[in-house]
């Protein structure tokens, strides 16, 4: 079942909003269509050149400061408040719920790879729970991808060397397409994946079904590097800073730069301390932190950054 | 205007009189220069339609085609760098702007008739380099995106210095007619007796000159990252390729409105003289170009919304690009209403700027379910963004484009083109167009990204319905391709001012003798002075 994104209503609550601004543009478009094209074609028929009074002479009309008032004023009302609704819910399609169960997507030309938290990965094909948040966080190992679920009417570009995410909560079980919107050459067109929505007894079923005992979770292997590495001579997971701050419940949490500015940690920025410590210094703290840039994979990395989430 | 002055007859063949290649390679003549531009600009909206019709005739089957998906991927690049590149953003400045710029300032020439000759020939030149980049075809699209376009195979430095040199002659081109608009216009042509049409390649003028710059550094950027492996757009060592999109749609979107701001300078001069109508709003169509061109350098960020740009940046940039929206709105608003009590005749040219208003109040409509967040994050990459900037683009451009060659055909050649046969291409053009491209909004709406050779079968109807709809659409074209050519030989002679117009370019013989006006006019009105004052004004 590959069902068009308008076939799908009732997919999610997003898609749901989406398609209101969707609507309320179309209502506001085609009063204006109408308005415009029709006076047009009248006034071209109304005023046309006939026979025999070619020679009439026309009125010398060369403005009107109320109409022109008015038609300035209005156009801007509405354009303003075309930009605030979309507005409103772009900022639900950029915001996942508190919960959100992560699943890491590894693009290259041309697939996807889902990486689930408890060690399972897929190429091409995803299974997600029906009625539960799921993030995708993004990356790509070579050039730019995206990440289209038309059904869902949401999409995101997978940029290499940085995360981004989308989030979607299902409501209706079946296989949804999922699309690379982003041209990335030859296979760009073929580079398709599924996004298959069961509900919670299936996907239950079928994760118990899919385990296998020997396949260790992503943040089991990070913590791993993070003792082979020596992160924890500097970082604490007790609550206690030491000569670098302490893990412990930094995921998701506020926090303030030396430079005055503030943001939430998340994977972006732990891949940015990481990799470029130095760029953003922690409040209080001395960029000490040597970078670990060409030392850890890319795999590592998310795994490492999959570790930091569970130090809670 | 000025009595005295009223058009000659054509019967000599004025500029057009010296004959044989050097004439033309070497004159500095403006007229000249403008015409070699519009048979290069020409060739290359010919050649890119080609590829069009080839991409077109590809899509009509899901699966794998008679062409690859790397050769479509291939064809999909051609058709829009040639057509951006080499069509669209020099076609009406450089060649009708060339042409008619100092004609309707009431000049000899433009202000640097060698600096003028200079950038027809760099932008020859350039032509050269692209051409020559075919050894190694571009597969990257004309966006030229990183990483792909740091990685690929093609021949993507040698493809970016060749339009390099293109965006040379541009901005050599804008700063010649920005110096002409200011010194060389006829005494009594104040600023605010200046034809619409000079407005907006005045504002034109201005963008070419500030953008084009950025994109000759980014070009430049990216041939050192090919070239030497400075990262500047690689994540590996760095960079960001985020930072190669900021830079192309910094110059590329003020670029957009050097496609359209020329089109409706047409539009403005055609629908006043076809409605014995003064243009209605000078003032506020005038100052909406400037308006448009300067807050067009502030809306790039919305061609990012999902780039993984930050929110607060895709706020910002949303709100300044509505912003745009309103002026562009006011245009079409003061279009409509100078038909208002007129009389209207429907001769080609006013065919086609109708034409123009009616396909590019789609194409505006359309801009806000792009322009809104919201809905940008559905319709980003579809067909429905095909579908919008195909409406602006070629139901606008370049119907103001062909608006302006129905319309200063007898100027520039002495003879009249075919009503009939303009007709007919006419309805062709209009209802292939829409076929074609409306379909793709629904395309677009129902989830086909653009770009894409291969697609899922559920799509497959609507291709066939756009496919068929432009072989309706070149039918149209090539009937008018036929009518240039054969009234070029055949048209009969055009007088000096056929269409009964105001603007100094019809107060002289058709073709114009070679200094344009043997007397400089003394201009003492504004040329959209139609109709009788006090005459039942409303
Ligand atoms: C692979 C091992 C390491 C990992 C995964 C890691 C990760 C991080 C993360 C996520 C932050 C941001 C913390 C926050 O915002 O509160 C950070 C900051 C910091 N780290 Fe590390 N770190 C590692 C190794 C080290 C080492 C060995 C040192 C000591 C020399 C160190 C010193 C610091 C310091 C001083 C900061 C605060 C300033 C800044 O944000 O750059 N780190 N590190
Ligand atoms: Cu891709």
């Amino acid at each position: 079942m590959t069902p068009y994104p308008s076939d799908a209503v009732g997919v999610s609550r997003v898609a749901g909003r989406i398609d209101s601004v969707f609507l309320f543009i179309v209502v506001i478009a085609l009063i204006f269509f109408f308005l415009t094209q029709g006076t047009l074609i009248w006034f071209a028929w109304r005023y046309r050149r006939r026979k025999g009074n070619e020679g009439e002479s026309t009125p010398y009309i060369t403005g009107n400061r109320l109409l022109e008032t008015l038609w300035v004023v209005i156009p801007s009302a509405l354009v303003l408040a075309i930009f605030a609704y979309g507005w409103i819910v772009f900022r639900d399609i950029r915001t996942a719920p508190a919960g959100a169960a992560d699943i890491n997507v590894v693009a290259r030309q041309w697939l996807y790879e889902f990486r689930y938290s408890d060690g399972r990965s897929s190429i091409n094909e995803v299974r997600v729970p029906l009625g539960k948040p799921v993030r995708f966080v993004l990356t790509s190992s070579d050039v730019l991808h995206g990440f289209y679920l038309p059904a869902f009417r949401i999409k995101q570009d997978i940029v290499p060397g940085r995360y981004t995410d989308l989030w979607v909560q299902p409501e209706k079980a079946g296989s949804f397409d999922i699309y690379c919107t982003q041209y990335c050459g030859t296979g760009h067109s073929t580079m398709r994946a599924k996004m298959i929505v069961m509900d919670a007894a299936d996907y239950r079923r079928w994760v118990a079904g899919e385990r296998k005992p020997d396949l260790a979770p992503p943040w089991m292997k990070g913590k791993g590097l993070v003792e082979r590495y020596g992160c924890l001579g500097c970082h604490g997971v007790d609550g206690v800073d030491r000569i670098g701050p302490t893990f412990k419940g930094l995921y998701g949490r506020k926090v303030e730069m030396s430079d005055g500015s503030a943001l939430i940690a998340d994977e972006s920025y732990f891949r940015e301390s990481i990799l470029d410590p130095t760029a953003k210094v922690v409040k209080g703290f001395d960029p000490v932190m040597p970078t670990y840039k060409g030392t850890l994979k890319e795999d590592e990395i998310a795994e490492i950054i999959a570790w930091l989430k569970t130090v809670k | 205007m000025a009595d005295g002055i009223s058009g000659a007859s054509g019967t000599g063949r004025g500029y057009l009189a010296e004959t044989g290649l050097r004439s033309w390679a070497f004159s500095l003549d403006h007229k000249r220069i403008g015409v070699m531009y519009l048979y290069t600009t020409m060739f290359f909206f010919l050649v890119g339609g080609l590829f069009a019709e080839l991409l077109r005739l590809k899509l009509m089957t899901p699966g794998p085609g008679f062409v690859s998906d790397k050769t479509y991927n291939v064809f999909f690049t051609l058709h829009g760098a040639l057509m951006i590149f080499l069509f669209i953003i020099p076609a009406i400045p450089s060649a009708l702007g060339n042409f008619f710029i100092p004609m309707m300032v009431g000049a000899h020439d433009v202000a640097f008739p060698r600096l003028n000759l200079a950038g027809y020939w760099i932008f020859l030149a350039g032509i050269v380099v692209v051409i020559a980049s075919l050894v190694r075809p571009m597969d990257t699209g004309w966006t030229f995106y990183t990483p792909y376009s740091a990685k690929s195979g093609a021949a993507v430095t040698l493809l970016s210095f060749g339009l390099f040199l293109v965006g040379m002659s541009s901005i050599l081109t804008g700063l010649n007619f920005i110096i002409t608009i200011h010194t060389q216009r006829a005494p009594g042509m104040t600023w605010s007796r200046m034809p619409l049409f000079i407005w907006g390649m005045y504002a034109t003028s201005v963008i070419q000159v500030l953008a084009t710059p950025v994109i000759g550094m980014t070009f430049i950027l990216l041939a050192a990252e090919r070239l030497f492996g400075v990262g500047f757009f690689d994540p590996a060592k760095g960079g960001d390729p985020l930072l190669f999109q900021h830079f192309f749609w910094f110059y590329s979107h003020p670029v957009v409105y050097v496609m359209i701001l020329p089109a409706m300078g047409i539009i403005s001069e055609i629908i006043p003289v076809f409605s014995r109508k003064p243009i209605f709003g000078y003032k506020a169509i005038a100052y909406s170009s400037m308006a448009i061109a300067l807050a067009g350098f502030l809306v790039w960020g919305h061609h990012m919304f999902v780039s993984g740009m930050s929110s607060v940046a895709a706020v910002i940039f949303s709100l300044l690009t509505f912003s745009v929206a309103v002026p562009t709105g006011v245009k079409v608003f003061n279009w409509i209403a100078t038909l208002y009590r007129g009389s209207i005749s429907f001769e080609s040219p006013m065919l086609y700027a109708l034409m123009f208003i009616f396909l590019f109040i789609i194409g505006g409509l359309t801009g806000p379910f792009l322009g809104s967040l919201g809905t940008n994050v559905q319709l980003h990459d579809t067909y429905f963004v095909v579908a919008h900037f195909h409406y602006t683009m070629m139901g606008g451009t370049v119907m103001g484009w062909l608006a302006g060659l129905h319309y200063w055909f007898p100027k520039m050649t002495g003879r009249m083109l075919s009503e009939k046969l303009a007709r007919r291409a006419a309805v062709l053009i209009l209802i292939g167009f829409n076929v074609t491209f409306f379909t793709m909004f629904i395309l677009g709406y129902k989830g086909m990204p653009r770009r894409w050779a291969e697609y899922p079968v559920q799509y497959q109807t609507m291709h066939i319905i756009a496919t068929v709809g432009s072989w309706v659409l070149a039918a149209g074209i090539i009937v008018m391709v036929w009518n240039f050519t054969r009234s070029l030989y055949r048209g009969e002679a055009a007088p000096g001012n056929p269409w009964g117009a105001l603007t100094l370019e019809w107060q002289t013989a058709s073709p114009p003798p070679v200094e344009n006006f043997e007397v400089i006019p003394t201009v003492t009105e504004w040329p959209y002075s139609f109709g009788r004052k006090g005459a039942g004004d409303a």
